[in-house]
This record gives C-alpha cells, sequence and structure tokens, in this order.
C-alpha cells in the first residue's frame, strides 16, 4: 500500500521558499540601482559598483564569517573589535620593525584563537553565545587600547603596495586587492557550505541542534568550528581595513559588528538558524552599500540617512522571514 | 538462535534522574538475528535505557558489553560509529534540511571530499522505494507529515550497516500499510543477521514481528521471555503489574441513543467546508453529548478536517453554524472563544512546551481562554492540575517536573489534560492515545465516555479502528482527502465494514443525514 499519492505536495508548495529572502533583497537591489541610475547620470558608471565593493569589501569578508554563526543560531558579537585590534596589532608590529609576512601571519592567528576560545567557552560551559562574545568584544577593544592610545600609521612598503594596487580594465574601472581578497572568501566560503560535510552540519545544527545531536553529528566541532571561522574572517577583514587606512586605529570599527549582522540579516539568513547562503550575504551587504552611495550622490543628505534606512530595511527583511516561517508550518 | 552468543549485554544498569529513578538494577541482552521487544508501561524506563546504551545519557551503575568489548559511548555519533544505529522515540530530523539530506547527513557520499549530491539524491530515492514511499527527496522534510518524518528517519537508520538496530515506537504515526512494509524490511535485516530492538505499545505488533519480550516495570526488570510462551494477558499483566479489567467495562455501559442526541440543533454544522490541497468540501454536524469519530488512513485528510474545525487552518469555502448561528472559525482565538479545544497530533511541534512544568502546562490553554489578566488562583491550579495528574495516571506525579523530563507518553497526558481542563464543548481529538500504554489508554477512553455522557461533544481521530468504533455514536470516513461517508455506529458497523469503506470508499451511507 503506497501512500505516495496521498504524500506528494501540491504543486504550489513547490516554490523557493528558502530563497524568497535572497530573492527579495535582490530584487530590493536592482529597484535601489534603477533609483540611482533614474537619477544620477554618473550612477550609471561600472566603477560605482566597483567603489561599493572597494569600500566594502572587509565589511564583506567578515560578514561571510558571520553567516556561518547565525547559521547555527548563534550570534558573534566580537567581530569588530577583533577586526580593529588586527589592524592595530599590525600597525603596532610593523612599527616595531618585524617583517611584513611575520606580521601578516601572526595578526591572522589572533583573531581565529580568540574565536576558538569564545567556541569552547560557548559549548563546554554552555554559555550563551551573546554573552560570551560580548565579553570578546570588549576585551579586544581593550587590548587595542592596551596597545596605544592613539592611531598607530603604517608605512611598511608591502602594505602600501596592497593599500594602492589597483587592478583594473582598459576602459580604466578598477578593484583594489581587497576586492580580489573578499571574492575569494566569499567563493571558499559557499564552497565550504554547500559541499562539505562541516557546511552540512552548520545547517543542521541551525535547524535543530537536539536532533543533530541524536543524529551523531557533531555538534562541539562544529560550533567551534563556526566561531574560529568567525574569528578568521574577522581577522582577514581587520588586515584589509588596515590596507584601506593605513593605520591602526584604536576606535575604528566601533559597532561594526551591527553592520555586519544587519548585512547577514538582509542578505536571508534568518536569525534563528538553519537557513541562508552566503550569496546572500553578499546581496545583503551591497544594499548597505547601495543605500550609502545613494545619500553621497544625493549630498543634501545627512548619513545618518544610512542609519535609518538600514534600520527600516531590517525590520521589514525580520517581517518578511516571520511570515515565511509561519507559511512554512 | 538462543544459543548463539548475543551482540550485546547490559548488566546490572541504574540511571537516576533528579528525584527519579529511571533504571534500577536492569539486565537486557539482544542476540544477532532476532527482533526483541521491549515492553512496558508510560515511564518504565524504556527509552532511558535505549539512551543509556547510545549514550545520550551517562550510566550511573552498570556494565555495557558490545560484541566482545565493553562500551561506554560519549553519545550517537560514536554508538552510530560502533554499529549501534537508532531511531528514537520523538522524530529526530533538521526540518530544515531535504528529506534526502536528512537521510545521508553525517555519512554523506563524497567524491573529492566534497559532497556528491547527485549520487545522495540518487541513493535516497533507491532506499526510500524499498519503503515503498515515493516522495520528493529534495524537499525539506518538514513539508511532509509526520509519517513520512518517521519512515526518513527509519530510512536514515536501516541505511547504515549496523549490528544493532533500535526503534523506539518506529510505529506510533504509522498506518497499517506502513507497518507492513516496515516489518517486511525488518524481517529481511533480521535474517541478514541484524539485532533488532523493537519498543511498541502496540501488542498485535509484538506478537506479529518479536522474537523474544522483555518486561520493564517502574525501572525494573520483570523478565525476559521467548514469545511463544508468553500469552497477551501474562504480558499485560507483567507490565502493569496487576489484571485488566478496566477494558473490558467501557462497552457494558448503557449510552445515550444517537437519535435522542441529535434531536436538538447541532452543537457545530460545517457545510461544504474545503480548503485547496488539504481537503475536499465535507458537511459534518456534531451534537451536544456525542462523539463523532473520524476514520481514514493516514494522510487520507483527517488531521486536515481537526484542523479546520478548530481554525488552525483557514477555510477556502463553506459555511459553519455554531448552537445554529452562523459563525467563523478563522482562527483558533475564535475557535476556543467558541468553546472548542483541539488536542494535536504533534506533540512535539505544536503542543508541549518542554521547558514549562507539568502545571503550567495543563493551565495553559485555560489560563489563555480566560486572558493572561485573570490569573487563575493558586489553589484552583492545584485542584486542577492534581485532578487530571490522578484521572490520567500521570507519573511521575509531581506538577512541578518540567515536561521535558517525562517519558514521551506521559507528556501525551499532559497535553490531554491542557485541552480536558477547559471543558470545551467540543473536544478535538487527534490520536489522543498514540505512543500511550494499554492501561493508560483504557483510561483514556472512559474518560472520553464519561466527558461525553456529561455533554461534551467530541471529534474523535484515530488510526486505530477498534477504538473509533468503541467509542463513536456515528463515524466519518475519510479517503484521499474527501469524506466519502458518515456511518452511523450501530450493530450492523464493524471493523471489516469500515475498512471496506476505506478501501473502496464507494459505500455511502446517507442514513443519519
Ligand atoms: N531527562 C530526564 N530528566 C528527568 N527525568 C527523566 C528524564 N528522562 C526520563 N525521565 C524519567 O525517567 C522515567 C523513564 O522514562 P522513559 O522515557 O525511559 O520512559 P518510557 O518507558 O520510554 O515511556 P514511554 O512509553 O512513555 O515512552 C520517567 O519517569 C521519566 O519521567
Ligand atoms: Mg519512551
Amino acid at each position: 500500500m503506497s501512500v505516495s499519492s496521498l504524500t506528494t505536495r501540491p504543486s504550489w508548495a513547490k516554490l523557493p521558499r528558502r530563497q524568497m529572502p535572497v530573492l527579495a533583497t535582490l530584487a530590493l537591489l536592482l529597484v535601489m540601482y534603477g533609483i540611482g541610475v533614474s537619477q544620477y547620470q554618473a550612477f550609471s558608471n561600472v566603477q560605482v559598483i566597483f567603489n561599493i565593493f572597494i569600500d566594502n569589501g572587509f565589511l564583506l569578508v567578515i560578514a561571510v564569517g558571520m553567516t556561518f554563526v547565525i547559521l547555527t543560531g548563534g550570534i558573534d558579537l566580537s567581530v569588530g573589535s577583533v577586526a580593529a585590534m588586527t589592524a592595530m596589532v599590525s600597525a603596532w608590529l610593523l612599527q616595531s620593525g618585524l617583517p611584513a609576512l611575520l606580521v601578516l601571519v601572526i595578526a591572522l592567528l589572533i583573531g581565529p584563537l580568540l574565536g576558538f576560545l569564545m567556541g569552547c567557552a560557548i559549548h563546554f560551559f554552555d554559555i550563551q553565545p551573546f554573552i560570551v562574545t560580548l565579553a570578546g568584544m570588549f576585551f579586544a577593544r581593550g587590548m587595542c587600547t592596551f596597545i596605544s592610545n592613539a592611531s598607530i600609521p603604517i608605512t611598511d612598503g608591502f602594505w602600501t603596495t596592497m593599500s594602492q594596487y589597483r587592478i583594473g580594465d582598459p576602459r580604466g574601472n578598477f578593484v583594489s586587492v581587497s576586492v580580489i581578497v573578499a571574492f575569494v572568501v566569499v567563493l571558499v566560503a559557499a564552497y565550504v557550505l554547500a559541499y562539505t560535510r562541516l557546511g552540512r552540519n552548520v545547517y543542521a545544527i541551525g535547524g535543530n541542534p537536539q536532533s543533530a545531536l541524536l543524529m551523531g553529528l557533531p555538534l562541539g566541532r562544529t560550533r567551534i568550528a563556526v566561531y574560529t571561522i568567525s574569528g578568521l574572517c574577522a581577522a582577514i577583514g581587520g588586515i584589509l581595513l588596515s590596507f584601506y587606512t593605513l593605520s591602526g586605529a584604536p576606535l575604528i570599527a566601533v559597532g561594526m559588528e551591527l553592520d555586519v549582522i544587519a548585512a547577514v540579516v538582509i542578505g536571508g539568513t534568518v536569525l534563528t538558524g538553519g537557513s541562508g547562503y552566503v550569496f546572500g550575504t553578499v546581496l545583503g551587504v551591497l544594499v548597505l552599500g547601495v543605500i550609502q552611495t545613494l545619500i553621497t550622490f544625493d549630498g543634501s543628505l545627512n548619513s545618518w540617512w544610512t542609519k535609518i534606512v538600514i534600520g527600516g530595511l531590517l525590520f521589514a527583511f525580520i517581517l518578511l522571514q516571520r511570515l515565511i516561517g509561519i507559511r512554512y508550518k | 538462535m538462543t544459543d548463539s552468543r548475543p551482540v550485546l549485554t547490559m548488566t546490572g544498569i541504574s540511571k537516576s534522574f533528579p528525584g527519579v529513578r529511571a533504571l534500577h538494577d536492569v539486565d537486557f541482552r539482544l542476540f544477532p538475528g532476532e527482533v526483541h521487544a521491549l515492553m512496558g508501561e508510560n515511564g518504565a524506563g524504556k527509552s532511558t535505557l535505549i539512551k543509556v546504551l547510545t549514550g545520550v545519557y551517562g550510566i550511573d551503575e552498570g556494565v555495557i558489553i558490545l560484541g566482545d568489548e565493553q562500551v561506554a559511548f560519549s553519545g550517537p555519533m560514536q554508538a552510530a560509529g560502533a554499529g549501534v544505529s537508532t531511531v528514537y522515540q520523538e522524530v529526530n530530523l533538521c526540518p530544515n534540511l531535504s528529506v534526502a539530506e536528512n537521510i545521508f547527513i553525517g555519512r554523506e557520499p563524497r567524491r573529492f571530499g566534497a559532497v556528491h549530491w547527485a549520487e545522495v539524491r540518487r541513493r535516497a530515492r533507491a532506499l526510500l522505494t524499498r519503503l515503498d514511499l515515493d516522495i520528493d527527496v529534495t524537499a525539506p522534510v518538514a513539508s511532509y507529515s509526520l509519517a513520512v518524518q518517521q519512515m526518513v528517519a527509519i530510512a536514515r537508520a536501516i541505511d547504515v550497516r549496523a549490528q544493532v538496530l533500535i526503534l523506539d515506537e518506529p510505529t506510533s504515526s504509522l498506518d497499517a500499510g506502513e507497518v507492513e512494509q516496515l516489518f517486511r524490511i525488518m524481517r529481511q535485516l533480521r535474517d541478514e543477521g541484524i539485532a533488532i530492538l523493537f519498543v511498541t505499545h502496540f501488542l498485535d505488533q509484538v506478537y506479529r514481528i518479536a522474537d523474544r519480550i522483555t518486561v520493564l516495570r517502574n525501572g525494573t526488570l520483570v523478565g525476559e521471555y521467548p514469545t511463544a510462551e508468553l500469552p497477551q494477558l501474562a504480558l499485560v499483566e507483567k507490565m502493569i503489574g496487576k489484571d485488566l479489567d478496566v477494558l473490558e467495562r467501557i462497552e457494558e455501559q448503557p449510552r445515550p441513543e444517537l437519535a435522542t442526541l441529535e434531536e436538538g440543533t447541532p452543537f457545530v454544522e460545517v457545510s461544504q467546508l474545503s480548503r485547496r490541497g488539504a481537503v475536499a468540501p465535507f458537511s459534518l454536524t456534531i451534537h451536544a453529548g456525542e462523539v463523532v469519530g473520524l476514520a481514514g488512513l493516514l494522510g487520507s485528510g483527517r488531521t486536515e478536517v481537526a484542523r479546520l474545525f478548530f481554525g488552525a487552518d483557514r477555510a477556502d469555502h463553506g459555511d459553519v453554524a455554531v448552537s445554529g448561528e452562523p459563525a467563523s472559525l478563522r482562527n483558533p482565538v475564535q475557535a476556543i472563544n467558541q468553546g472548542i479545544g483541539f488536542c494535536s497530533e504533534n506533540r512535539r511541534a505544536e503542543g508541549i512546551i518542554p521547558d514549562l512544568t507539568v502545571r503550567e502546562n495543563m493551565i495553559l490553554a485555560m489560563q489563555a481562554a480566560r486572558g493572561w489578566l485573570r490569573r487563575i488562583p493558586r489553589r484552583r491550579q492545584d485542584e486542577l492540575v492534581d485532578k487530571y495528574i490522578k484521572a490520567l495516571s500521570i507519573r511521575p506525579a509531581n506538577p512541578d517536573m518540567p515536561v521535558r523530563n517525562l517519558s514521551g507518553g506521559n507528556q501525551q497526558k499532559v497535553l490531554l489534560a491542557r485541552w480536558l481542563i477547559t471543558e470545551p464543548r467540543l473536544l478535538i481529538l487527534d490520536e489522543p492515545t498514540r505512543g500511550i500504554d494499554i492501561g493508560a489508554k483504557a483510561e483514556i477512553q472512559k474518560l472520553v465516555v464519561q466527558l461525553s455522557d456529561g455533554g461534551m461533544a467530541v471529534l474523535f481521530i484515530s488510526a486505530e479502528l477498534e477504538e473509533v468504533l468503541r467509542l463513536s455514536h456515528k463515524i466519518a470516513v475519510m479517503r484521499d482527502r474527501e469524506m466519502v461517508a458518515h456511518l452511523v455506529n450501530d450493530d450492523t458497523v464493524d471493523a471489516d465494514r469500515v475498512m471496506q469503506t476505506i478501501a473502496t470508499g464507494t459505500q455511502r451511507e446517507e442514513a443519519n443525514q
């Protein structure tokens, strides 16, 4: 006796419901871009888009790490401070005369190490990620001012080259090194999430941690891994930030974790975990970038408008997720 | 069979939770190539024994030997690695992942280190075909019914080359055909030499499939018996520790005639109610004091009908009248205000709130109906909660225990109590006795009879036909999401006749309309 005829889903259920938030973001992005192009002639210039990537490369990298964390249903508040700390440590070590490559390696190790420790605290002591990473955030920010109260300029040759190097096409459009780095990070992350066991376990844990455990998936290892990955991404983001500003400043990237979370959520990743894509996060970052650009082009609007629009969008997207979530049942 | 060496031996197992001794000095053995039923009342410790074995809980005392080695698994992952594959009592899948992925996650076929998705889908399809299930394996598992989810969980477990397969109440949400399918596969695996541990509350299933039976009572071992040497009555006696006569008593009581019940205006009358993709238009009347049974196979639309009555889903078309007045049941709040209560079949997802206590879970619906500002006095709460803990023999009888810590069957009873407390005028019971032991099942049936005699209308849904026949005044038969017949439950109606209607859908009975 087959139940097939009774259990095949009606055709309306086949809408790509899980992809819906991402599609909504894509639509929003196109609309905003359309507005820009219709209002300002210069907006249609390809370089405008490239500039968005140049200005937000570090944000994108950090947001990719955050996507991993949020997919498991967690949160990482430390990323902004960790990025600042990484930039700070790099500037400080360079100033003290260490070779650039060694500085790069050291700076890239600190973030993941902190992430690893926070992951362990979250898993083994069963403490809320919010609290643990809040502590991590204060710690990293403290370390920044511990190193120096004032900003440290970077004059190292490697750093300045990286900062100024332009990769362009014959028509004069160009991107910076950080854009290339960001794209590599995005591609690697998308591959990891879609095609590796680690990535699939991330989704499973976000779906239902209890079930994941009973299905024999490595809950602890995966949790620790995502915070380590987020730490690594924050560190890479910090390096890119130091390329961008050519300095380490104790108070840079304050509150950046919130922009990052906003980008991830607008990109369609559900805050409770289990659903979302890296591609969505790219779109989320682009949405933030386009808003900033629109406001810059306008010229008369206060930059606080960026925050207001982001706030409104965030609310709308969480509402959208909620609605889809309800239908999902 | 018994002369071979056991593949699994558990000796002197004890396990306590704060305030509860779940297992005390229990021995258990499992031989290769046998189906071994683990029996006992709700809360006897069956699931705990399984979780202790697979390392979900640590043991306080005792030794577990698997093959030739003593083992102490750190968790399901390690247990699975050592060849112990388990389907736990509550369906444990990740709702957001696809069917195929739920079957293979953790051991996906890979190519060059990457998950080989085409292969995952192909093998998932093949595996489900073996279980006679033809579904879209790329759809998220949450979009399917509980029964399909259960089959998916089973598919996951049987795909592993295990020495020991553990199935904790796998059949509680399956219909007869699916159970048959599962048994066929269990026999096949058994003949391949796999040891199968099987938990169920359906005695007939035990006698159909099990080679041996181990009985637990109150966390202690009663004994281990070859199935052939333990008649059903003796088994029940061993499980509950006394003989069972409550079961017989129900039918002897005189019950009000349907004709007299149907004299007044019906409490609820729906006509041509329908919802696209869920149920075809149907009409049904329910009078005060009447028990209306809803029979049909799994997925035939029984639950969907119930959900429309409660406003959990919105009807596309049709009219509703409550006590003769046109009314709308567009959401649960309206339904509750009209005096309708709904005890859902899916207690895990829709009912129980695991972190609240037994008391809080029980008074939830009543408090909601009164409004959150008018708190129910503590004394009244205690009264009600105690009454239903006794009436449904909920164990442990501790109102302040978080529901999460109760056994599966006892959680079901708490959910039932939640709606009974509100004293609705119409109570919709969707599979209220699923996963409930034989003694408590009889208690619940008795309660339904009492309540309806007291004037409550009941819409009773159950996959067990005997139960529907025993309790209902009339029976509506569902088939392929359509209500195909209304039968008056008189002497001429028996299980065969209902089965026939379910199977063919042809025999329409308009006599009572
Ligand atoms: N995590 C826990 N914390 C506290 N007590 C628990 C926990 N798990 C189970 N118990 C208690 O242990 C006893 C045995 O429960 P168990 O789940 O093993 O019963 P069961 O035989 O599987 O019953 P059912 O047939 O209802 O599934 C029950 O009294 C239950 O309340
Ligand atoms: Mg159990």
